[in-house]
């Protein structure tokens, strides 16, 4: 029972991670119809700033980590507004080479940069992730209950964001009818920039919490972690907000569900992943919550 | 109000507009008649700042739009009812409307003028709580004018509201266009249906593939041979 319960919590921890940054792949893809593959670096990079914050400017854990959020939301937007904005009149091939083009940058600078470079790097975690806790039978590490509770925070507050806010209304809008949006008296250009900011702010946050759980940094973190949230976005249905949370939690669940149960498979765990991507991509395009996508004119 | 001079719009190689001028005055409503890919629509689009003109010149109150962005030019007083209604099937009617009152910050005028979409179209009050993608084409076309109406705009574009409606529709809506104008409402209307689109108007025009062919007080399209055997089939 005790294990059932652990690694249930387990599960949710992973599953909110996934959730977290699952959410940035659905809204742009939603508005832009972009597979932004720089997204996962762009957590990899929230890491990085906590490290450089925390450990070479020495700034208290939860200033540096707070700061890098801002950061790294920061970086979101400017990678929208120099790098996709430029192309949105263009063919969709075009926008997605570039975001392929942008990973590879966010990735290389991070191997150049005197402060960070190729080799591992330990992040650093605050006390209060590795402490333990024993409720009943059950101990359990302080990030499967810290992760869970402050991933739920801020994806309620996205929820209260996107359906009871203005510029939430806005974001909704746009993505189905960008043009119409625009008669609206919306700016559309700062209704994508807020898009990328909240995106890109909710990356930072998985981004940091996938640092206290698995504490170490270099510059390829944020690729794995970005497929798997990226399948949880298109298992919930790509472009549903709600999905991409539901898709992260289902996919961490059965990940973890799998290397506690059958660990002769868990070397598998990402050939699973993306059996189940390819799955759902061939007999279920739109995911458990989507919808029958129209082409956009 | 709005002045357009001399307006020429392309697409690819296509000359869709050669010159076309007219001119709304404040609170009249003014008609734009003419066949299907006349240039109607893209009149309108060029005002709204959709698509880019070549040449020519579009003044609100005497202010310049050309060149401006789309949520400028609702700023400086335009809102418009697209063709196809295109509202936003996912939002509710009433998330809808309140995005049509996007621009603005005045939270007494934006319920004021909720107030006044609703007397105006009762059905769209009944079904504030439900998404826009359940309405039928008429309500969808209601919702579609009344979120341009939450603007609040000094001038009302209108592309082809008729359009796809029943008669008894058509009739209804037509009986809200008639409402606007006895409140002094300036309107540009984009029409096919001649015969509905001049009985409301003061002043129409006629488009033929991008260049006017006609223009006058409605009661003189109505009487004119162009306009009775080509748009009223007498």
């Amino acid at each position: 029972m005790a294990t059932y319960l652990q690694q249930l919590l387990n599960g949710v921890t992973l599953g909110s991670l996934y959730a977290l940054i699952a959410i940035g792949y659905t809204m742009v893809y939603g508005i832009l119809r972009l597979i932004n593959f720089a997204h996962g670096d762009v957590v990899m990079w929230a890491g990085y700033w906590v490290f450089f914050l925390v450990v070479l400017f020495r700034l208290p854990w939860w200033l540096g980590a707070l700061c890098a959020v801002v950061l790294t939301a920061l970086m979101g937007v400017t990678i929208e507004r120099v790098a996709y904005r430029p192309l949105r009149e263009a063919p969709r091939i075009s926008l997605l080479i570039t975001a392929i083009g942008v990973s590879f940058l966010l990735e290389n600078l991070i191997i150049v940069l005197p402060w960070a470079g190729g080799r591992q790097k330990s992040y650093p975690t605050p006390g209060l992730m590795t402490q333990i806790y024993t409720v009943g039978s059950v101990r359990v590490q302080g990030v499967t209950i810290w992760v869970p509770l402050i991933a739920a925070a801020c994806l309620l507050g996205l929820i209260f964001l996107v359906y009871r806010t203005k510029v939430g209304r806005a974001m909704r809008a746009i993505a189905t009818d960008i043009e119409t949006t625009a008669l609206m008296g919306a700016d559309i250009n700062r209704v994508i920039s807020y898009t990328f900011l909240v995106g890109s702010a909710l990356a930072a946050v998985g981004g940091i919490l996938w640092g206290c759980r698995y504490p170490r940094l270099q510059w390829d973190l944020g690729i794995m972690p970005g497929w798997r949230a990226f399948t949880a976005a298109v298992i919930g249905g790509i472009g549903n907000i709600v999905g991409a949370m539901l898709g992260g939690f289902l996919l961490g669940l059965a990940e973890i569900l799998i290397v506690a149960f059958l660990p002769g498979l868990s070397g598998f765990r990402d050939a699973f992943i993306f059996a189940i991507l390819i799955f759902f991509l061939l007999f279920r395009p739109t995911g458990i919550l989507g919808k029958p996508m129209k082409e956009k004119v | 109000m709005l002045e357009v001079q001399d307006l020429h719009v392309y697409y690819g190689g296509i000359h869709a507009l050669q010159g076309l001028s007219l001119s709304v005055p404040e609170g009249e409503v003014v008609t734009l008649l003419g066949a299907n890919g006349a240039g109607k629509t893209t009149t309108l689009r060029a005002i709204m700042g959709l698509v880019r003109p070549k040449e020519g010149k579009i003044t609100l109150d005497g202010r310049y739009l050309l060149g401006k962005r789309p949520y400028e030019i609702v700023r400086l007083g335009l809102s418009m009812a697209p063709e196809g209604r295109r509202i936003f099937p996912d939002l509710t009617v009433l998330e809808n409307l309140l995005l049509g009152a996007y621009a603005r910050t005045d939270t007494a005028g934006i319920s004021r003028d909720l107030e006044f979409v609703f007397s105006l179209f009762p059905r769209l009050k009944e079904r504030q709580g439900q998404r826009g993608g359940t309405l039928s084409g008429g309500e969808q076309q209601m919702l579609s004018v009344a979120r341009a109406l939450m603007a609040g705009p000094k001038l009302l574009l209108l592309d082809e509201p008729s359009l796809g409606l029943a008669p008894v529709l058509i009739t209804e809506m037509y009986r809200a266009f008639a409402r606007l104008k006895s409140e002094g409402r300036t309107i540009l209307l984009v029409e096919q249906n001649a015969r509905a689109a001049l009985s409301l108007a003061d002043y129409g025009y006629v488009l033929e593939t991008g260049r006017l062919v006609a223009q006058g007080p409605s009661e003189e399209l109505q009487a004119s041979d162009l306009v009775r055997k080509a748009y009223l089939g007498i």
